[in-house]
């Protein structure tokens, strides 16, 4: 049997860290380019695309992220296209945070008082203008903070493609954990991990969230 | 290329007991989580500096670490402590904490905004500090954040498809049995996403509905 040091565990966990980070920001950017579109498609006045929007995020909101995971690793092949733990997981994340994130950022629109978007109507303006000259710039600011606070979920929840075999953190640990039979030490350190990742992220979320709330009522 | 949804749908003994389970597992962790939520929410205002401390430190690791994590630290962890429990046991414990830990900010949220002079009037009329809470200030503070508490515990129900890692025989591992001995992995999943969805609404307008009528009695 080998034997693994604290600084082997730490030193692979470090290694994994950076599947995670990555996992992260693809499903984080991409999840926000195709909730900016979905955005915009919920905000016209088509109802059909409404319709669509409304139906797609109760689907990614109302079913397990893990259940996603499952039907596009092993559905796809089904339908001819091979798949991959990383392809699956960068889709189905991506797909998932830009449901929540079209919510995010729909909420922040909403919150800008009626009478801005007749002023602007009242300026000519058009759809386009409306959104990208009086409504983003107000929304963006409101926005921030929620968007913070989503990017934490989104690392989280990356912890579920360890299920289809892709080897970030958690996947990690527990290959680690059943080499060196100490799984409190090993499901200890990757939580630690997990933490000093996500931890400075809400409390930034936490702070924009004051700083707001302060203007607000100033 | 052919579907057969019926397949999958002829083990619905199966898919029915994972249902169960998962309700269960999801009432169970209502139940003790909010009310956890609920202590903690007050411990985090009203403690000792010490009980406030321990308190945010617990609903801080647990809202920034994944779920999944936070299972397998119970299930494969505190064995090596002296803790050996079943899956099933895992799986309701760590949902519990994980809800304990977002319904405290939630309800601790509800709690800080209850108006001061509610407070005072109620300190005039000579009640103490344990009938303040649970009668002024509790009620009205549960009403104003209930969406909030109900949206996390669908969070909860959907996340305790995760519990299937550890072979707790709810929902999604039924889901996963079915795929695999059938070979009809996605018929198996598409149901079994299908009835989340169906769970996830039903059990929104439910807790939506019995919330003011049979919680803090408002019509």
């Amino acid at each position: 049997m080998i034997d693994f040091s604290l600084w082997d565990i730490y030193r692979n966990l470090l290694l994994a860290l950076r599947w995670t980070i990555g996992l992260s920001a693809i499903a984080f950017i991409g999840g926000g380019v195709v909730g900016g579109i979905l955005l915009i498609l919920r905000l016209s006045s088509s109802r059909v695309a409404n319709f669509f929007v409304r139906t797609y995020v109760q689907l990614f909101q109302g079913t397990p992220l893990l259940l996603q995971l499952f039907l596009v690793y092993f559905g796809l092949p089904m339908i001819g296209i091979d798949t991959s733990p990383l392809l699956t997981a960068c889709l189905c994340l991506t797909l998932y945070a830009s449901a929540y994130l079209t919510e995010i950022w729909r909420g922040s629109v909403e919150s800008i008082p009626r009478q801005q978007w007749e002023a602007a109507q009242s300026l000519a303006l058009n759809f386009r203008e409306q959104l990208r000259h009086i409504i983003l710039p107000q929304a963006l600011r409101i926005a921030i903070a929620p968007t913070v606070g989503f990017l934490v979920q989104a690392i989280k929840n990356t912890a579920l493609a360890s299920v289809i075999g892709f080897v970030e953190l958690t996947r990690s640990g527990q290959i680690i954990s059943n080499a060196t039979f100490s799984p409190f030490l090993v499901y200890g350190s990757v939580a630690l991990f997990y933490f000093f990742l996500c931890f400075p992220l809400s409390m930034w979320s936490r702070h924009l969230e004051q700083r707001l709330s302060r203007r607000a009522h100033t | 290329m052919s579907f057969d949804f019926l397949a999958v749908l002829s083990q619905w003994p199966m898919l029915l007991k994972g249902i169960a389970i998962t309700l269960s597992m999801t009432l169970a962790a209502t139940l003790f989580g909010i009310a956890l939520g609920i202590a903690c929410g007050w411990g985090r205002s009203h403690g000792p500096r010490p009980v406030r401390w321990l308190i945010a430190s617990y609903v801080e690791l647990v809202r920034n670490t994944p779920y999944i994590i936070q299972l397998f630290f119970i299930f494969f962890g505190l064995p090596a402590v002296g803790v050996q429990l079943s899956a099933l046991t895992a799986s309701v414990l760590s949902l519990i904490l994980n809800l304990g830990a977002y319904a405290s900010e939630i309800t601790r949220a509800g709690i800080d905004s209850t108006p001061r002079s509610q407070i005072e009037a109620a300190e005039s009329l000579a009640l103490n500090r344990w009938q303040i809470f649970t009668r002024i200030i509790l009620p009205p503070a549960l009403g104003r954040v209930w969406p909030a508490l109900v949206s996390q515990v669908i969070i909860i129900m959907l996340g305790s498809a995760v519990c299937s890692q550890i072979s707790t025989e709810e929902l999604s591992y039924s889901a996963n049995l079915i795929a695999s001995r059938s070979f009809r992995n996605f018929e198996a999943y598409t149901i079994a996403a299908l009835v989340y969805l169906v769970l996830a609404i039903a059990v929104r307008q439910i807790l939506n509905w019995a919330g003011p009528r049979l919680i803090f009695r408002r019509r």
